[in-house]
Formats: structure tokens, C-alpha cells, sequence
């Protein structure tokens, strides 16, 4: 039997589905490629959550498009099942190597070192000329088995499956959060001292964390990388990896659905910014941050609890 | 019979300073163990020793008959060792029930969920059950930063607890408490760990909860073991009395004592 929220979020998935018809193309693109930067902002708020801020989700939103795009180019598939897979197996491989490092650190040491493996990538990538350089290289469009879901010549399924994809991850990790391995990284965040005298290791619970970050942080970049049709090095430069520690300031840790809106909410913000000011567009995007920062040190989401209070 | 916890030859050494050495002991199951010594006498280094944080430099220290050297402190837990600490170690921004809650789920075993939720009313039942046992249900809901010095000991021992330890270190746990409030603080904790079965280590500077509480005494001084025996004996001992006290103690003025 589905709870109240469960019946609003699959209600809201359907109607956000079938909204795809009728809204206008740019807007359609833009929700899809704000619900893939969210995926990765999710896995990174896993990680928040865990007291670790992560400057390097670049790697695996880059890894993850790279490999869907250099997968459908070997193997000439376009099968949307497929390349996502490949995205997570990339993201789990690498994360699984990567992440038996990253666990032993905390704090700054974390940031850093999350942020060098991203600049390794981003120059591996600059350096490639088989990969098409800085220059990147263009990726096929996604099809279902063959079905490429043409609507009034738009391509809607990148944007059903950002959508499905987001729903079925946000329910995932909102029982994880809930369940006692998710709850354990807060308790690790406030005394890791603790945690490990109750008897568990921390530097295992992190690394778990890290690898499900890693693979919704691919996830993100294939769901990308089939939206936009084109990669390049860039999704691994340290200010891919900055934009989403951007959205989870602004956007908050309070819920599995404060990433996902916020990375929309930044997504429109940014296009509008930059129609209004095409060169200062930035500090726009600044003054919002700092604003939020100062009036809802706990990111947008934390409204909801005012209203939920007021409401009281 | 075979002790649960032994150490022989202890010893450690922080470069030229030798914080613990020739530290033999022998902790039987139910023993309830006061620990005295001046400020870097090596209680706290002994402590630390046992439980797997410091690796000692020499000797050999066997808990229910496995070597504890080399082991991480959450592998010794596992096996039944648990400690309080000096400053309580609770997760402050969280509530007293989140708190049991998230020591319960670890102690229920090493594989965590991933997808049942923490909060059953199973294990709510549970963590009213424990924190009505330590006297502290009135502040369920409450965060720890807002919590008195006493109910965050009383936590923080309820917690080490969960997991149904065969020893339990305490390291100091009524510092930082209110002296009108350290009885029932140690009557609350004693007559939890009576009912486990576990044996007690603690450390503790007051003599009358050492006297009331503690049915051996170890005196520790300048990082040895100066007295092992009876609480009462201990206490008498003149060399107890000038190089780890200070001062001399009147038996018939520590109430309730154990061994008098």
C-alpha cells in the first residue's frame, strides 16, 4: 500500500512525464539536464550529510559520460538500458579503486584529494587526442530498443528516463537515509570517535558512501551525455565539481528532494541570469549563493520546515 | 580460574616518558575494579591500552583469552569490551532517542541495513526501556547540547551498554558531575551493569564513590601499579595514602565503604 508521499511522487513523475508533450523543448532539456546534475548533487549530499565535501564529483559525471559515449561508439548501441548500465559499472569501478584512498581522509584533506583525482581525468582527457581532446566528441542519441520517442520532432527520452531515473534514486536513498547504514554517516559526522567504539568502522561506512555517490554521480553525467549528444573534458574541471557543491549549499541536505529542485531552481536561475547579463552572469548566480547562505544557512529546503512550523 | 582480562608487563612509552610500565592485572567476570592515581599516573594510558587505541610498547594483554594487540577498538567492542569516556562521546546535534537509536542499530551487528528504517517502534520501545532504566526518559527528545553534565555520562555509559559487554571501562564517570548528583549517578550505573553481569573498570578521583562502589582498587603511581586488593586494604595503605591521595584517608568517614 503506498503512503500519501509515495502516491504524490509517482503522481507528480506521471504528470511531469506527460508534461513533456506539450512543454516547450528548452524547457523539457533543461529539467533534464538540471535532474541529471541533481543525481550527482544527491550522491554528494550523501557525502555532506557524512561531514565530507567533495570537490571531485567531476570525475565520475565525466567518467560516467565518457564511458556511454566511447560505449556507443565502439559497440554502435544507442539502447538507453545499456549506456546507463555502463555509466554505473564505470562509476563503480573506478569509485571502488579510488574511494579505498579517499575514505582514510576527512575534512579539507578529503576536498583536495577528491579534487586532484577530477584535474587527473580533466589532463588525461585534455592529453587524448583519441578521445577528441579538449575538443571532446559528440555522443549518439539515446533510443529504446530502437524506439527514439519523437514528439513534434523532439527527443523525450533522455527526459522520461532523467525523470524516471530521479524518481526511482530518490527513493532509494530516502530509505537508505532513513535506514541505520544511512543515519550512521550523521552519527559519523558528529562523533567518529564514537561510532568506531560502538563497534563499526567508519572508514568502511565512508567508502560505501563514497561508491554510491560515485555511481549516482554517473549516472548523472551519462544521463548528460545522451541529452546534450556532446562530451568534453570539462565535466571533470574543478568548476563542474564546484557547480554541484553549489546546488547543495543552495539547495540544502534536508531531503532527498532538496537536490533534485535545486538543481532545477539553478538550472533556470543560470539560463535567466545569463539572458539578462551575458558577462556578469556569474555574480548574479554569486549574490544569490551568498544571499541564501545568510537568510537560510540551511539551504532552501530548510523553508519547508518554516512553513511547516507556521502552519503549526 | 581463567581471567577475563590480563595484562602482563605492560608497558608504554611516549619517547624517553614512560607513562605505564610493569602493569600486571588480572580482571575476573563481575569484579567491580576502582582505578585511582594522580593526573599522568597511566590510568588513562592503561585504558587506553586495553581497549585496542594505544598500541602498548611492550607486553602482552589477553582479553577472554585473545590478544587485544593489533586489534582496532571496534574489533575488541565486538568482543565484549566497552568503555565511557571522560568527556562524554555522544552525537551532539541529535536527540537522546537518535542517539540510542543509532548505538542500538550498530550494536545489533557489523552488516548494516541499507533499507529498514532505523526508527521501528520495536526499537523505540527498546531505547524508553534503556533510557527508563538510566533514569533519563525525561529528556527523550531532547538534543544533547542542551543536556546537564550527568544525563550526558548517564548516555553515554547507557549507550557503550547496549551491546551486553562481559567488561565495561568507565573513565571517569562522574567528573564533571555535581557532587550531590554522583551517587545516583554510580547507584543508576552500578545497578545496570549488576544486572548484566559485566565486570567494571572504572577510574575515579572521588574516594567515596570509590569507596562506596568498588570491591578492588587499583592504585596506580608514576605509571605502575602501586596497590592491588581489597578496596578497604588499599585505602589503608599508607603509601596509597601519601603518594596517590595525598592526604590521610579516615575509613570511618567514607560512607558505605565496600571493605572498611
Amino acid at each position: 500500500m503506498l503512503s500519501k508521499n509515495q502516491i504524490f511522487v509517482v503522481a507528480a513523475a506521471a504528470l511531469m512525464i506527460l508534461a513533456g508533450l506539450v512543454m516547450p523543448y528548452w524547457f523539457s532539456f533543461l529539467v533534464t539536464v538540471a535532474l541529471a546534475k541533481g543525481l550527482v548533487v544527491l550522491g554528494l549530499v550523501i557525502l555532506m550529510r557524512a561531514g565530507l565535501v567533495s570537490f571531485g564529483q567531476g570525475l565520475y559525471y565525466c567518467a560516467g559520460a565518457y564511458a556511454v559515449g566511447a560505449f556507443s561508439d565502439y559497440f554502435q548501441t544507442d539502447n538507453v538500458l545499456l549506456l546507463v548500465l555502463v555509466a554505473i559499472v564505470c562509476g563503480l569501478v573506478i569509485s571502488s579503486i579510488v574511494g579505498l584512498l579517499l575514505s582514510r581522509y576527512r575534512d579539507i584533506f578529503f576536498a583536495m584529494f577528491s579534487m586532484a583525482f577530477s584535474m587527473i581525468l580533466y589532463g588525461v582527457l585534455v592529453k587524448s587526442a583519441a578521445l577528441g581532446s579538449s575538443d571532446g566528441f559528440n555522443v549518439t542519441k539515446p533510443s529504446l530498443f530502437g524506439w527514439a520517442a519523437e514528439f513534434n520532432g523532439t527527443n523525450l527520452l533522455s527526459y522520461w528516463v532523467a525523470i524516471i531515473l530521479a524518481c526511482v534514486a530518490g527513493a532509494i536513498i530516502w530509505r537508505y537515509m532513513r535506514s541505520p547504514m544511512g543515519m550512521t554517516g550523521e552519527a559519523i559526522r558528529e562523533n567518529e570517535i564514537r561510532v568506531e567504539y560502538l563497534g563499526v568502522s567508519v572508514q568502511k561506512i565512508i567508502y560505501i558512501k563514497y561508491i554510491i555517490a560515485a555511481v549516482l554521480a554517473s549516472v548523472g553525467g551519462s544521463i548528460t551525455a545522451m541529452t546534450v549528444g556532446h562530451i568534453d573534458p570539462e565535466m571533470a574541471y574543478w568548476t563542474t565539481s564546484g557547480e554541484f557543491v553549489f546546488i547543495a549549499l543552495m539547495a540544502g541536505t534536508g531531503h532527498v528532494a532538496a537536490p533534485l529542485i535545486g538543481a532545477v531552481i539553478f538550472e533556470l536561475m543560470r539560463t535567466f541570469a545569463f539572458q539578462l547579463s551575458p558577462y556578469t552572469w556569474q555574480m548574479i548566480l554569486g549574490i544569490a549563493l551568498l544571499s541564501i547562505i545568510i537568510f537560510l544557512p540551511n539551504g532552501l529546503w530548510s523553508l519547508t520546515d518554516k512553513f511547516k512550523k507556521g502552519a503549526n | 580460574m581463567t581471567a577475563l582480562l590480563e595484562t602482563r608487563d605492560l608497558a608504554k612509552n611516549f619517547g624517553a616518558v614512560t607513562a605505564a610500565a610493569d602493569i600486571n592485572v588480572q580482571i575476573n567476570a563481575g569484579e567491580i575494579v576502582g582505578v585511582i592515581g594522580s593526573n599522568g599516573a597511566g590510568k588513562t594510558t592503561f585504558i587506553n591500552m586495553v581497549t585496542g587505541y594505544l598500541k602498548p610498547s611492550s607486553g602482552q594483554i589477553l582479553f577472554d583469552g585473545k590478544s587485544v594487540i593489533g586489534r582496532k577498538p571496534r574489533e575488541v567492542m565486538r568482543d565484549g569490551m566497552c568503555r565511557s569516556f571522560q568527556v562524554a562521546q555522544l552525537f551532539p546535534e541529535l536527540t537522546v532517542m537518535e542517539n540510542v537509536l543509532i548505538a542500538q542499530s550498530l550494536a545489533e551487528g557489523k552488516n548494516l541495513s541499507f533499507f529498514s528504517p532505523m526508527h521501528t517502534p520495536a526499537r523505540e520501545e527498546k531505547a524508553r526501556a534503556i533510557l527508563k532504566e538510566y533514569e533519563i526518559l525525561e529528556y527523550v527528545d531532547e538534543t544533547i547540547a542542551t543536556l546537564p553534565q550527568g544525563v550526558r555520562k548517564l548516555l553515554d555509559i547507557a549507550m557503550a551498554m547496549l551491546s551486553n559487554p562481559k567488561v565495561l571501562l568507565l573513565d571517569e564517570p562522574t567528573s564533571g558531575v555535581a557532587i550531590e548528583d554522583k551517587f545516583d549517578l554510580m547507584t543508576t550505573v552500578m545497578a545496570a551493569v549488576k544486572k548484566s553481569g559485566a565486570a567494571v573498570l572504572f577510574v575515579e578521583h572521588d574516594m567515596d564513590v570509590i569507596a562506596r562502589y568498588s570491591t578492588r582498587l587499583l592504585a596506580f603511581y608514576d605509571g605502575r601499579i602501586l596497590a592491588d586488593g581489597p578496596t578497604g586494604e588499599v585505602m589503608r595503605d599508607k603509601n596509597v595514602q601519601t603518594l596517590v591521595v595525598g592526604h590521610h584517608l579516615d575509613m570511618d568517614e567514607l560512607e558505605g565503604t565496600n571493605n572498611a
